[in-house]
């Protein structure tokens, strides 16, 4: 489903920030992706809705190759990708219901769909009272819940999650993350950036360390990498 | 359906900015529309000039009417020539007489020559034609002398020749300007749009999807600049009609070339701002 193979990604002004990484994410995985600030993260889930492109190495996300991937391609990949960031990334002129509603607009969804879907998806993430609300209207851990609304209406395989709970209380992160595993028990493959250890910690789930650019644990394969750099 | 809903929804969510650019392009074309009525009526005025361009071919004293009406109709099949009128010397000193009222007594017993009086067609005022005619007229044996003002053509013509290009360099330096403003105030408008821009992209919005609302609103902002900077020219031009100058105004083809020009800054200025925007996020 997502598979990198040897990927290098270089900038010209701050150096190289993911090296060499393979790695093979399979459908409905639940993977952690941790480490410290600058250590790849970011770059890694960047490379798989394709925000950036390898500087060498290719990566495969279901079927969208990295190398020959055209705009309309990588357009048509984000449909079937779920993304979430740590600071939302909600319109602030626009209700929860609009918000989510436009993921499905941009793809030129049926007008009779969306409203079903929307309510549908504000249900699953414990906001089917508040789709008129406007962001600023919402808590933190409601806006986050708002923007995972948008990233699962249009049934996403996959949810990609940059430190979703970055900007969260203790509650809100816990209560997000519950939310993430519901979503992932019903089949959808999740990657989630965080810094948050406990978290980690706590579950039994595949872990994949970063540092300076590589990935120097996977739980999944059960060997600790050492690399020199 | 929906990028011109989306286009309608930006001029109600951002009406000050909307507004903003709708007069910043309406005041770009009203500059170049104003040079453009100075433009015009300059050459109109030079029109009305170049009408006046005539050739008179004196005969000599003695010439047989009859030979001189041949040679007036011979002149007249001439490609250049508009009508070749013959004026006998009564008719020429009622002419003068006429045309010089206070001086009337002077020509009191005085004898003008008959002449054969020419104008050409419009395009062929040049001051090559004219010479050119001129010296065919002056093959006739019995044509003593021939005046066309050669002087005053040669520099009517210079003013026109000036005037195209000042107009040309001037009017290209305002339409420069007005690109390069509307533009600016396009990208502002794509700015202020930037985060909804990268959510669009995040969620599987196409570029072509993402810029087609932009470019409706730059159409439809170019064609209300056009409009509202049509109305200000036409006020402009009522003010100087009434304190100033008689002058004309651009016909419709005219107005709706201005028209379809704002369109399409708007159009082009919103292409351009949106596809630089959406190479660099």
């Amino acid at each position: 489903m997502i598979r990198f193979f040897n990927v290098t990604k270089s900038y010209a002004r701050t150096g190289t920030a993911v090296h060499d990484v393979s790695l093979h994410v399979g459908k409905g995985e639940f993977v952690f992706l941790t480490g410290p600030s600058g250590a790849g993260k970011t770059t890694l889930l960047k490379m798989v809705y394709m925000e950036e492109r390898p500087t060498s190495g290719e990566v495969q996300v279901s079927g969208t190759s990295s190398l020959d991937a055209t705009a309309r391609d990588v357009a048509r990949l984000r449909r079937k990708l779920g993304i979430v960031f740590q600071d939302f990334r909600l319109l602030e002129n626009r209700t929860a219901e609009q918000n989510v509603a436009f993921a499905l607009e941009v793809t030129g969804a049926a007008r009779a769909t969306i409203g079903p879907k929307v309510a549908r998806v504000l249900t699953q993430v414990g906001l089917a009272s508040k789709g008129t609300a406007y962001p600023k209207e919402l808590s933190g851990g409601e806006q986050q819940r708002v923007a995972i609304a948008r990233a699962l209406v249009n049934d996403p395989f996959v949810l990609l999650a940059d430190e979703p709970t970055g900007n969260l209380d203790d509650r809100a992160t816990r209560g997000i993350f519950q939310l993430l595993r519901e979503i992932n028990a019903a089949g959808t493959a999740i990657m989630m950036a965080t810094h948050n250890l406990e978290l980690i910690r706590r579950q039994e789930l595949r872990t994949i360390e970063m540092n300076r650019g590589g990935i120097v644990f996977d739980s999944a394969a059960q060997r600790r990498v050492v690399r020199e750099v | 359906m929906r990028s011109l809903r989306d286009a309608f929804v930006t001029f109600r969510r951002t009406p000050l900015l909307s507004a903003l650019s709708v007069t910043t392009i309406a005041f770009s074309l009203f500059a170049f529309g104003l040079f453009g009525l100075v433009a015009l009526n300059i050459r109109e005025a030079l029109d009305r000039l170049e009408d006046r361009v005539e050739l008179r071919a004196f005969v000599a004293e003695g010439t047989p009417t009859e030979s001189i009406a041949i040679a007036a109709a011979d002149i007249a099949t001439f490609p250049e020539v508009l009508s070749a009128r013959t004026v006998t010397q009564d008719q020429a000193l009622a002419r003068a007489r006429r045309e010089l009222g206070e001086f009337r007594d002077v020509f009191e017993g005085a004898v003008l020559p008959a002449s054969i009086d020419i104008r050409l067609k419009p395009g062929f005022r040049d001051p090559a034609t004219v010479k050119s005619v001129a010296a065919r007229v002056n093959t006739f044996a019995f044509v003593d002398d021939i005046r066309y003002g050669e002087e005053w053509i040669q520099k009517l013509y210079r003013l026109r020749t000036i005037a195209g290009i000042a107009g040309l360099v001037l009017g290209l330096a305002f339409a420069s300007v007005s690109v390069i403003i509307i533009g600016a105030t396009i990208r502002m408008a794509v700015l202020s749009r930037a985060r909804e821009i990268s959510i669009m992209r995040l969620v599987g919005a196409t570029d072509s999807y993402i810029r087609r609302p932009f470019l409706l609103e730059g159409f439809a902002k170019g064609v209300m600049g056009g409009l509202l900077a049509l109305l200000l020219t036409w006020l402009a031009r009522l003010l100087i009609d009434r304190y100033i100058i008689e002058t004309v105004f651009f016909d419709e083809r005219i107005a709706s070339l201005g028209l379809l020009f704002g369109a399409m800054i708007g159009l082009i200025g919103s292409a351009v701002s949106v596809g630089r925007h959406l190479r660099t996020v």
